[in-house]
């Protein structure tokens, strides 16, 4: 049979080594179902620690994947759709990551050390996010917490709009610092439409046109630092960068002014 | 000022000769109709008509009536839409409803007839004949690989090219209602019911509860723009996997479960804080596209083990060319949701004027897909008021591979069409979460009568395939030439592609 190409990829298995504890996958040109096959088959044979080298734009890597103990190293730029319901597992971008990170993930970490896309955190129920630079439009989306999951996003850069819509709980962080866009306001408008739940820390401030009615906004106070400060000095660790420098600025808090924002909307018939 | 314009809907009358005071009435009612004072003392503005006073009643003393007030005749501004008003004038609010699409559009069933043999091509008698209702949900293959199996017939070869699909005993399932908008001794009827019947049944968009893992292979999981209580676990649970994009009572329109619904249950299988509203936005804000659709698709299957994956969607205009498209993008079902589907609630603004009907729909859909090539690719599968066996027979005469149901489901369970689910208080403990309400349904017995409707329903659909002349539901799929219209005009049996009856 000769090899099926689909949108540039080839239906192969990945190349594989292993590299000490490593199991080492080369997805060059690889198309994303043989790439994830093989590194379901690694996880079930025991593999505590997988190298994806030169990922080109291979989506769903770590999707639905659950393992409390594994590491997931992405070489490369990680396709759409990253760690979409992951439960457990460490996944570390070297590169930048496309749209849907962390789409309604359970629980686990996910470092990018570059960019990420759009809808990053859509629905997401636990876990990390740590994105070092920008981050594009619908980020943290309905994210939402339920007793001891509570999801936290960090972006390092800068946000477009609708950030935060629809939040039902967890954190949402952004810094505006590792940007490409150092003209632009730090995140887009309809910032927290729609929230419900949950809490926004944007490190400086915010201006009135860019929030949703939904959301009161307010000078992040002692409470607010003590809750941040934690999650930003593992962000820092995990990044390798200075915590001192991300707390020089003063953060502003936005939160839902109520948990039933339409609760008043309808009549009975 | 009086504190409303509207006055009572309905009169409750006791004849109290007859009462024996002893005061299950008050007890029974969901909506606080009695109050007892010696004898029960009715509050005919608080009446909805449910009848489970009147069902429980030892005496046989209630009835219930239409209050005979006279308006002045107008038939362009009906008495409801008078009320409507006075309400919005009191309220300021969007009028909430419940139930299906009540009013009186064309019902299109009402107008197909189905055919029969006589003389020349005899028919079945289903009691002595094998009659196959037996029914694989999802994609079929362009062509399979056959191989001998050496005993004189054929098997699939190895690989020979079948993908995943779900097998039914009969081609009805049963429609996603979430748990939270329905109980869940509901939940688990219908669960029950889908193990015994060999069918499924949906979770809707509320998380499947533990106490339905032992159902789950019969048990298609939902994802809805909120995507409460999912997670790779309940994906992994499913016989199927569902995207929610629309629904036939309100198309366009997100979800919203009223926080005082999110009990400690509700909150912990949808995964949210008690007493927070669930909010389901309208669109999935990851899709924008038919794209963006295939991969939200293809995410579910890589994180299920590729699962059969089916997209629910509300009957609209264009729905041909949106079911061609979701075909494309990978979907292993459509699920077409007709204007007169059902709901827990939603807007009557737009449950009453936006959609169009599922005979329309699954019509227009089979004939689009065959066109293209690409009927095989998934399994049409229709809703939206499927009020009989004959709705069974005729939408898979016009190209329906399986049909869903819900309110028929309910009103299995006790459900008299009340059209007040979104209230909370369902008297007959279905659309309820007050405790002393959900256990007026026993899962064992509401197994035992969905079942008894599903089975009912399946021997009446072999009568008619007897009657056809064929021996399996196959052979009626897409057979609309074994449909006849009646009473409707030519473009409309053009669309569906029936003949008149008669020709
Ligand atoms: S249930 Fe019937 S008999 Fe009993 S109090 Fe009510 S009306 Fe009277
Ligand atoms: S489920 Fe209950 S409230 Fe809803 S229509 Fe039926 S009887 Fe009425």
């Amino acid at each position: 049979m000769p090899i099926q190409v689909i949108e540039g990829y080839r239906q192969v298995e990945p190349a594989r080594r292993t590299e000490g504890d490593a199991v080492v996958f080369d997805a060059n040109g690889v198309y994303y179902q043989q790439l994830n096959d093989a590194i379901r088959a690694a996880v079930e044979a025991g593999a505590k620690r997988i190298v994806v080298e030169n990922a080109n734009g291979q989506r769903y890597i770590g999707a639905g994947l659950q393992a409390k103990d594994l590491t997931i190293e992405v070489r490369g730029t990680a396709g759409n759709d990253l760690a979409a319901f992951m439960d457990g597992p460490k996944v570390e971008v070297f590169g930048n990551a496309q749209d849907g990170v962390g789409n309604t993930m359970a629980s686990g970490t996910v470092v990018v050390h570059g960019d990420a896309g759009d809808v990053l955190g859509y629905g997401m129920r636990g876990g990390r996010v740590f994105v070092r630079g920008d981050v594009g439009y619908r980020v943290g989306i309905h994210m939402k917490a339920y007793e001891g999951l509570v999801p936290i996003v960090v972006c390092g850069g800068k946000a477009r709009d609708f950030f935060g819509e629809y939040m039902a709980g967890g954190m949402l962080v952004l810094l505006g610092m590792n940007t490409q866009f150092p003209d632009d306001p730090v995140a887009g408008g309809f910032l927290g439409t729609g929230m419900h739940g949950g809490v926004i820390y944007v490190r400086g401030a915010v201006e009135p046109w860019q929030c949703g009615k939904e959301v009161g906004v307010s000078e992040a106070e002692e409470a607010d630092m003590a809750a941040l400060t934690p999650v930003l000095d593992e962000y820092c660790a995990s990044l390798g960068l200075d915590l001192a420098e991300v707390l020089s600025e003063p953060f502003t808090r936005i939160a839902p002014v109520s948990h039933r924002p339409y609760g008043k909307l309808y009549a009975y018939l | 000022m009086p504190a409303t314009f509207i006055q009572p809907e309905f009169r409750v009358k006791i004849d109290y000769d007859k009462c024996h005071k002893c005061g299950r009435c008050v007890q029974q009612c969901g909506w606080g109709v009695y109050d007892f004072n010696e004898r029960p003392i009715p509050h005919d503005e608080k009446c909805r008509a449910c009848h489970r006073c009147v069902t429980f009643c030892p005496a046989h003393c209630i009835t219930i009536e239409r209050n005979p007030l006279a308006y002045r005749d107008n038939d362009n501004w009906s008495a409801s839409l008078r009320k409507a008003v006075w309400k919005q004038a009191e309220t300021g609010g969007v009028l909430l409803t419940s139930m299906g699409n009540p009013q009186p559009y064309p019902r299109i069933f009402d107008h197909l007839l189905l055919d029969a043999c006589q003389v020349t091509n005899p028919s079945i008698d289903p009691l002595r004949e094998p009659m196959e209702l037996r029914t694989y949900l999802g994609r079929k293959p362009d062509a399979v690989k056959v191989e001998p199996d050496g005993a004189g017939g054929f098997r699939l070869a190895e690989g020979g090219g079948m993908s995943r699909n779900v097998e039914l005993a009969t081609p009805i399932i049963f429609s996603p209602m979430s748990y939270g908008s329905v109980s869940l001794n509901v939940h688990k009827s219908l669960a029950m019911a889908a193990e015994r019947c060999g069918i499924l049944m949906n979770t809707g968009e509320g998380g499947l509860h533990e106490d339905l893992y032992p159902y789950q292979d019969h048990v298609i999981v939902q994802v809805a723009s909120g995507r409460f209580g999912v997670g790779p676990d309940y994906l992994k649970r499913g016989a199927a996997i569902e995207i929610k994009i629309g629904q036939g009572a309100k198309p366009g329109i997100g979800g919203h479960l009223p926080g005082e619904k999110i009990n400690k249950e509700v909150s912990s299988t949808r995964m949210i804080p008690q007493g927070t509203d669930a909010i389901s936005p309208a669109p999935h804000h990851d899709i924008y596209s038919i794209e963006d659709l295939r991969q939200l698709i293809y995410a579910l299957k890589e994180a299920s083990g590729y699962k059969p994956v089916g997209v629910k969607i509300a009957a609209v205009h264009n729905v041909a060319a949106i079911a061609s498209g979701i075909v494309r993008a990978g979907a292993d079902y459509v699920y077409l949701d007709g204007f007169r589907g059902g709901t827990g609630a939603a807007p009557a603004v737009i449950r009453d004027h936006v959609g169009i009907p599922v005979e329309i729909a699954i019509a227009v859909v089979d004939q689009r897909l065959r066109e293209e090539g690409i009927r095989n690719q998934a399994s049409i599968v229709a809703a939206g008021s499927i009020r009989s066996s004959a709705d069974v027979a005729k939408a898979i005469a016009l190209g329906a591979d399986v049909v869903a149901i819900g309110t028929a489901a309910l009103i299995a369970l006790g459900c008299h069409v009340c059209q007040s689910c979104h209230t909370g208080n369902c008297s007959w403990g279905i659309t309820t979460q007050k405790p002393e309400l959900t256990r007026r349904i026993d899962p064992e017995w509401g197994a035992e009568r969905v079942s008894n409707l599903i089975n009912a329903w399946s021997h009446e659909l072999q009568e008619i395939l007897g009657a056809l002349g064929v021996n399996a539901i196959e052979s009626l799929r897409g057979s609309r030439e074994r449909l006849r219209s009646i009473g409707l005009d030519e473009q409309t049996s053009r669309i569906l592609g029936v003949k008149p009856a008669g020709m």
